[in-house]
């Protein structure tokens, strides 16, 4: 699997390079800016971007910005952007065209590896890797409206970890579960929330993340 | 001409209530003032000094708001400012006493009242006269004067006229007529004269600038207090957080160096507790890095920075960002955590349960106003969340108003002067 990866500091550069060359993934190219990236995306044709939020040279959002705009060049564009904040903000963003393969994470998150591989694998594959944060963010706000209050604690997590774009078998791992179990929870959760019940991963998460964004 | 006739009329009668109030106001409280300054002497003077000083403030500062209102005069107001740690009881009353007496103003405000009593007095008359003492010839002249006069002796005078029978009072009324028209085209002009007089006496040759002066400093002292003090805060969170965190980490690395062949296990444990630690630094630092300038702003701005924030209130809160451009760094810090502490006073102390923001740009201005449905009641007091913002503004030469009646909505409007690049 090829990847482009933008990040400008030299260290987690060189870190993010080793330990994706040692889950076995092809580095198209490793650059350090804007300007590059854009033109990274646009030449190598990758099968996923993981990009730094603050590229130079304007050392603001130019990372998330070049992801967007190679996005709406070629819809559907896997990219990971990665940051040292998270921000609803920016998730709304990276999450409006409504077609996936987004990723948006704390950089924290590259300390376990495996977890790490995992969100680039999915969002390769076209799927969704929220950062936990944002979804607590996204749910704490909305804790007390009707329909969410109405969820059981174990619903609620389920619902957490699947807003991160996690599919029933992760789910069902991670909770030490059986699968089956964790599509009765799903679909209990889609009936309280009124939510069309659907068996894309990827379609699912959207339409989550969509009803906890919305009434903003 | 009817427009004309209102000015004329209304600066007669502010003339007159100006001219009847000045007299009596300023006769007493001169009166009362040099008592009680000459009772400083003898002790008693000095308890009830500040009470009646504060009076003739009080008094004059009705005088600069009428002057500005009624005339577009400005008189600016340089009394020097209280120390805020000043005591309570009779000490208190004697150093503010000593204050009092050393500030110029004062003895300008004592001035004045000689002025107003007699100068005032008749320049604010003067519009008065000529627009009502018209009406007595007219009267006259219509068969008042038989009142005076039978007819064949001077009975009355009005003004310079003799009334002695119905031509003379003709006469008065041809006078009346041209005091009219002076008065209909002098009389707003003599009320701003009036003014004019009240300001040379009140206000200090250099008023304006002493004024600047004693703002500036203020604000500058504000400014250096408020940044030491957050260095003082930083430098204890990373002390106590990050750095803490690090020392951590590195001595179960260490630890993990000797045990890695011996106690593998106990080393894989320490390992992880290591990584913990790494995680905990890194989220303090954030939380750090947030108070001290959010990265949203320095990427995107205030507006965004903004929406940022209100996305994460459990309040829903609708942001409207008028402006395109970018203030500069220091400014859109002031307003950001300006707005910050409006929010917050929303969200924990008004018990709103919708909120608006709204940021424009015009005529040189940031306007910034946070509005919330809550139960209001919010005023900006001493050591307050609404004190810290004017302060913080203030650097800026920027303003803050509240309006917050009891039962809400409170309104918190900021302003501060800036230029968009």
């Amino acid at each position: 699997m090829r990847v482009v990866l933008a990040e400008d500091l030299f260290l987690l550069r060189d870190g993010l390079v080793r330990m994706l060359e040692a889950y076995d993934f092809e580095i198209a190219a490793a650059v350090e800016s804007g300007p590059e990236l854009t033109k990274a995306l646009a030449e190598l044709d990758p099968d996923v971007a993981v990009v730094d939020v603050r590229l130079p040279p304007s050392h603001t959002d130019e990372g998330l910005q070049c992801a967007l705009a190679a996005r709406r060049a070629r819809p559907g564009l896997p990219v990971l952007v990665l940051s040292q904040h998270v921000e609803q903000l920016y998730a709304r963003e990276l999450l409006a065209d409504g077609t996936g393969g987004v990723g948006y994470l704390l950089k924290d998150r590259v300390f376990d590896a495996d977890q790490f591989i995992d969100a680039v694998r999915r969002v390769a594959a076209g799927g969704t890797a929220m950062d936990p944060q944002v979804i607590q963010q996204l749910l704490s706000r909305r804790a007390a409206d009707p329909p969410l209050g109405g969820l059981t604690p174990r619903e609620l997590e389920v619902l957490e970890l699947m807003a991160q774009g996690r599919s029933n078998a992760a789910i069902a791992g991670q909770l030490v579960v059986t699968e089956r179990a964790i599509a009765k929870h799903t679909s209990n959760i889609f009936g309280k929330l009124g939510l069309p019940v659907s068996d894309d991963d990827n379609r699912r998460v959207l339409a989550v993340l969509a009803y906890l964004d919305q009434g903003r | 001409m009817g427009a004309r006739v209102r000015s004329a009329v209304r600066a007669g009668l502010r003339g007159l209530c100006l001219a009847a109030a000045g007299l009596a106001g300023s006769i007493t409280l001169f009166v009362l003032s040099v008592l009680s300054i000459v009772f400083v002497l003898l002790g008693v003077g000095a308890l009830t000094t500040p009470w009646v000083l504060g009076l003739v403030r009080h008094w004059a500062n009705w005088r600069r708001v009428v002057a500005a209102e009624w005339c577009g005069v400005r008189i600016p107001a340089t009394y020097r400012p209280f120390p805020d740690d000043l005591r309570g009881g009779i000490v208190g009353q004697l150093e503010r006493c000593r204050l009092m007496l050393g500030d110029p103003a004062t003895w300008r405000d004592l001035r004045w009242l000689l002025v107003d009593m007699t100068a005032g007095f008749v320049t604010a008359v003067l519009p008065a006269g000529l627009v009502f003492y018209p009406l007595e010839g007219y009267a006259i002249a219509a068969g008042l004067w038989r009142v005076f006069t039978d007819g064949t002796h001077v009975g009355y005078w009005y003004g310079f006229v003799p009334i002695s029978g119905q031509g003379t009072a003709l006469l008065a009324a041809l006078l009346a007529t041209a005091l009219l028209v002076t008065g209909l085209f002098t009389a707003p002009a003599l009320l701003r004269v009036h003014f004019l007089l009240t300001r040379s006496v009140l206000a200090p040759a250099d008023g304006e600038l002493a004024e600047r002066v004693r703002v500036l400093t203020e604000t500058r002292r504000d400014a250096v207090d408020t940044s030491a003090a957050e260095l003082r805060r930083i430098e204890r969170d990373l002390h106590d957080g990050a750095q803490a965190r690090l020392v951590a980490m590195g001595m179960d690395l260490g630890t993990v160096e000797a045990l890695i062949e011996k106690d593998p296990a106990r080393a894989k444990e320490l390992l992880a507790q290591a990584r913990q630690s790494s995680a905990d630094a890194l989220t303090e630092l954030r939380d750090l890095v947030r108070g001290i300038h959010p990265p949203v702003l320095a990427e995107r701005g205030l507006g965004d920075a903004v929406r940022a924030l209100a996305l994460r209130l459990p309040v829903a809160t609708e942001v409207d960002v008028e402006p395109a451009g970018r203030a500069d760094a220091p400014v859109e810090s002031a307003a950001y955590f300006a707005v910050s502490e409006a929010l917050t006073n929303a969200v924990k102390h008004a018990g709103a349960d919708r909120i608006w923001v709204d940021i424009a740009h015009g005529d040189g201005m940031l306007r910034v106003s946070v509005t919330d449905n809550g139960k209001g009641g919010a005023v900006i007091g001493a050591g307050g969340g609404l004190s810290g913002i004017e302060r913080r503004l203030g650097t800026f030469d920027g303003v803050l108003a509240v309006s917050s009646p009891a039962g809400g909505p409170t309104m918190v409007t900021m302003e501060i002067p800036c230029v968009l690049s």
